[in-house]
């Protein structure tokens, strides 16, 4: 039976069970939950739909927000991929446009699947679809991805947090990155073993980073930040199936991090007190908006 | 609570999954509770949310929760009017409730026949929230599940009683707390359970001697 208390124990499932985690964590929720694996399957299709939608809704507009400090971004970064301009090219700048397409529609209230929170949801689709159209990998692969994503996310809620208010930005986009380096391994073929280093990774890339949005927005810096999420994915996927390993493995990376946020401020923890949200600029920008 | 469904989900409109859509879910937990449209709301917020609500849209989404929408309902963006329009009257104050997890509210209500709830809740991450109290005594749940709450006096029988008669209908206790003031004085049941809690069921537990109050609310 899984707990969920450790990145450990579903790699040992899932080697033992002789499958990837995506699987074993699929089974363990439908036995939990009552429930058929097809039911839970379909379920998470839906997900993966509402993904595409709100990848594409943000990938078309051109407006800003109701705020006027976001909007339209994502769209540039599509032209600039279509015209060959970026340099890292193809994949990752579609990657960055997903995040970013997903990140906006938030903030403009629009529909999205939180993953694991709202703050962090561009993360994973743009993880998730840019791998399965740049490798042609089916869909199944795909949604398979997200159980793997949905396991490291229930570890990582358990034994630390999942939110800004309590782990700063580190829980929520780093939590979303390392998610969704585990899932890309495993859609790509990867052993359970280098799904847990590139969760590993992907949190250690960003331990202390703190949740300090510009007038209590989930706006400035949050949409950069999903870019800059999908990218950590990428680059830490790549590292676990280069056969790179984490020198402090995954649980303990973990541990750290529930430690880092409790250490933290909450003046870094999503009250917009502190880091970009106490600059100059942003004070000027919370004035604007609050008296308009 | 191990569901995957609550770290890839929910399915809810933004901007904050626990400043939003957990916001919308307190506001429906409340209406539930009061068990009819709300005629006035009083809303009190504490620590981020009380600094950040604006900016977040947390009175957008506590009011379309109010209004019965659920969290992926595209009408929380413009909510504060549709209550205009319905005729909901409603007042936001930031507050100082004490030692509670940085995203917590007090939402007082008054129904359109007059009846009143207070509720004291936490938005505490991806949407989901855990309750404190319920017209000021300790109700600890999450409305993950169905949930019965049964006051009571402290006597001893009571929990039998009252675990009989869910025994007797088939309905399965996930989760169960106990709270009492001291011995033998105010005293609280929070059965969280999987089959649904009927009005009839209720009506046995209130019954039940020593039982005072009943309460009960579906999973959200």
């Amino acid at each position: 039976m899984i707990s969920y208390r450790s990145i450990q124990e579903l790699v040992q499932a899932a080697v033992s069970a002789n499958t990837d985690i995506g699987t074993v964590v699929l089974h363990q929720q439908a036995a939990e939950q009552g429930r058929s694996t097809d039911e839970l399957y379909r379920q998470m299709q839906e997900n993966l739909q509402v993904m595409r939608e709100s990848v594409e809704a943000g990938l078309r507009n051109r407006r800003r927000s109701p705020s006027g400090l976001s909007g339209g971004d994502a769209h540039k970064l599509l032209e600039a991929v279509q015209q060959d301009r970026t340099i890292g090219g193809s994949l990752l700048g579609k990657a960055l446009a997903r995040a970013m397409a997903v990140a906006e529609v938030n903030a403009s209230m629009g529909r999205i699947v939180a993953a694991p929170t709202a703050g962090s949801c561009g993360i994973l689709p743009a993880a998730l679809l840019t791998v399965m159209d740049e490798r042609n990998i089916p869909e199944e692969r795909a949604i398979l991805g997200l159980f793997t994503a949905g396991g490291v996310g229930l570890v990582i809620s358990k034994q630390a947090t999942i939110s800004g208010a309590q782990g700063g930005c580190q829980a929520e986009c780093g939590s979303a990155a390392a998610m969704a380096a585990a899932a890309i391994v495993e859609m790509v073929g990867g052993t359970p073993q280098q799904a847990a280093h590139a969760c590993a990774i992907a949190l250690k890339n960003v331990l202390g980073l703190v949740c300090d949005p510009v007038a209590g927005l989930v706006e400035v810096p949050c949409i950069k930040r999903n870019a800059a999420g999908v990218a950590n994915a990428l680059v830490a996927a790549d590292l676990a199936l280069a056969g790179v390993e984490s020198a402090i493995p995954a649980d303990e990376v973990i541990e750290a991090m529930r430690s880092v946020g409790s250490l933290m401020s909450s003046a870094l923890k999503e009250t917009a007190e502190g880091g970009l949200a106490a600059t100059a600029t942003a004070r000027r920008l919370a004035r604007q908006l609050l008296n308009c | 609570m191990t569901d995957i469904f609550d770290i890839i989900g929910p399915v809810m409109i933004g901007p904050s999954s626990s400043h939003t859509a957990g916001a919308v879910r307190l506001g429906m937990i409340a209406r539930r509770l009061l068990g009819e449209p709300p005629a006035s709301a009083v809303i009190r917020l504490h620590g981020s949310f009380a600094r950040t609500y604006k900016g977040h849209g947390t009175d957008k989404a506590i009011i379309a929760g109010l209004l019965g929408f659920a969290p992926d309902d595209l009408r929380i963006r413009n909510s504060l009017q549709i209550a205009q329009e319905e005729g909901l009257k409603y007042e936001f104050h930031p507050a100082d409730l004490g030692d509670l997890h940085p995203n917590t509210a007090l939402i007082e209500l008054a129904g359109v026949s007059g009846k009143t709830l207070s509720l004291l809740g936490s938005s505490v991450g991806g949407g989901r929230v855990q309750i404190h109290s319920i017209n000021g005594f300790p109700a600890d749940c999450t409305a993950e599940y169905h949930t019965l709450i049964v006051y009571h006096r402290d006597t001893p029988g009571v929990i039998a009683a009252v675990t009989g008669i869910l025994a007797r209908r088939s309905v399965n206790i996930a989760q169960m707390k106990v709270h009492r003031s001291h011995r033998g004085g105010r005293s609280v049941i929070i059965l969280e359970t999987d089959e649904e809690i009927t009005e009839d069921l209720c009506e046995e537990v209130r019954g039940v001697a020593n039982v005072t109050g009943v309460t009960f609310l579906h999973a959200v």
